[in-house]
């Protein structure tokens, strides 16, 4: 099978802006969605993905702007993850030009939510983003299920989870280990195995990616069908590009500029 | 030049369409369910995202909406590009939603992947097939149309969908592309052109077709 292996860059935006240093130096704003996303897209980012962490309410509907601008300019899938919690959240982003969205402490809250807005907008859109940190230790790993960015433990396995959600209706599901992620020592490859394992929906790893090394193991020793990273991208260490054609050395399917 | 129109049949997101569309150069955009809006399009698109049980539904239930979509499907009638379930409801029927009855324009049938492809004859190699089939993959081009004009065989586009259309009827197959299986990538037809995959989101390479598509006049002569 020849379909590509997906990276994936994921920009934090906080009302309207994005945050978490982009340090491009050629850049003229950083923390512009639109900016940043042409950039990642030129440099042959296969989806870009969303995360908003706005917190007051007042200024949520400003990531519907961004989608918006951004859509109106990038030709490439667009993900948002972040404060989805109705049906009207999801209809009003894949209005503005989302393709899909990202559901965590929704789809914790009431799981039905996943099932409802799966046959409302077919699963093609609906990720259900599960963040998992580790229980069991050393040869019983398990991982335990997160919420409010990895603030809030629910007692819930993250493999049964991600079974269920799959019977529910998600699309794909984006994997992140809260105790990988910032520490750029690479993904939780077991966390990733056992989920990709479970299921058969795409799985999306992220969560700790330090090195190209790091994405093209999530691939082959994690079974992830995409990669998201975020500092590796922003901080200028690597380019998407560069990112491909490593994964390509170790022999991983990728979809390269002409 | 009379406008491109896109049929909003209310189910899904038609914005990208219609940006990539002006993107490219489009003098005028109309998203619209409106029958003569229709009628008088010059480039019509039918897209479609989610169900298509939903999808035809609203096709039947506004009569004069479908009447005017058919009409629009008929050989002289102007290029047309669908899009996703715009190339499934083309053929006979699809298996989704218990078993859908299409528009019958071409001849073929829309069936759901199967998880395990070596269920299919497939190599014993092959891996479990992840379903929806999404990504970028890449098209085989069977044919020569003006709409593959400027991109290379074999490029990828980005797919997403869990059904696809097989056909015993070789000469419409305007492209294809493997997932387990080879399916229907693209089917092209006298004035019709219509591709599973998303040009609205397969960046360059889809904004080309696109390109194409609004220079095409519907007639599906390999210009040289």
């Amino acid at each position: 099978m020849s379909l590509a292996c997906r990276v994936i860059p994921c920009l934090d935006v906080d009302a309207g802006r994005v945050v978490k240093g982009v340090q491009f130096v050629d850049i003229r704003d950083a923390g512009d969605p639109v900016e940043v996303a042409r950039r990642y897209d030129r440099q042959g980012a296969d989806e870009i993905t969303f995360l908003d962490i706005t917190a007051s309410s007042d200024q949520r509907d400003t990531i519907v702007h961004v989608v918006e601008a951004v859509a109106g300019e990038v030709f490439i899938p667009l993900t948002v993850g972040g404060g989805i919690r109705r049906l009207e959240d999801i209809h009003r982003l894949l209005e503005a030009g989302a393709d899909k969205v990202s559901i965590n402490t929704t789809a914790v809250r009431n799981p039905d939510f996943i099932r409802e807005a799966s046959e409302h907008f077919g699963n093609q859109c609906i990720v259900v983003a599960i963040d998992a940190k580790r229980a069991g230790d050393g040869d019983d790993p398990r991982w335990e299920v997160f919420t409010h960015g990895g603030r809030n433990a629910t007692g819930i396995d993250a493999v049964e989870w991600a079974r269920r959600m799959e019977d529910l209706g998600a699309g794909e599901l984006l994997v992140t280990s809260m105790d990988r992620d910032g520490t750029r020592d690479g993904f939780d490859l077991p966390l990733m195995r056992a989920i990709t394992d479970a299921v058969s929906l795409p799985v999306i790893a992220s969560g700790g990616v330090g090195t190209l090394d790091h994405l093209a193991d999530g691939v082959l020793d994690g079974g992830a069908d995409a990669v998201l990273a975020a500092s590796i991208f922003h901080f200028g260490d690597h380019t998407v590009e560069e990112a491909k054609q490593h994964m390509a050395s170790r022999g991983i399917s990728v979809r390269l500029p002409v | 030049m009379p406008a491109v129109v896109i049929v909003n049949l209310g189910t899904g997101n038609l914005r990208s369409v219609r940006k990539a569309l002006e993107h490219v150069g489009a003098d005028e955009v109309l998203v619209s369910g409106n029958p003569s809006d229709i009628r008088n399009a010059g480039h019509l698109v039918l897209p479609g995202q989610g169900a298509i049980g939903t999808w035809m539904r609203q096709l039947e239930h506004n009569e004069e909406l479908g009447a005017a979509v058919r009409e629009r499907l008929a050989p002289e009638a102007g290029p047309v590009l669908g899009i996703c379930l715009g190339l499934q409801a083309l053929y006979d029927a699809s298996e989704e939603n218990g078993g859908t009855r299409c528009l019958g324009i071409l001849e073929g049938a829309v069936r759901r992947f199967d998880a395990d492809p070596r269920s299919a004859g497939a190599a014993d190699a092959t891996p479990r097939r992840k379903i929806p089939h999404m990504g970028w993959n890449q098209v085989r081009q069977e044919s020569a149309h003006p709409l593959w004009r400027g991109i290379d065989d074999g490029r990828r586009f980005y797919f997403v969908h869990s059904y696809y259309a097989e056909s015993d009827d070789a000469d419409h197959v305007a492209g294809t592309c493997e997932y387990g299986n080879r399916f229907i990538a693209a089917a092209a037809r006298d004035n019709l052109f219509a591709t599973q995959f998303h040009p609205e989101k397969s960046q360059r390479d889809g904004l080309q077709l696109l390109t194409n598509f609004i220079h095409w006049n519907g007639v599906s002569q390999p210009c040289s």
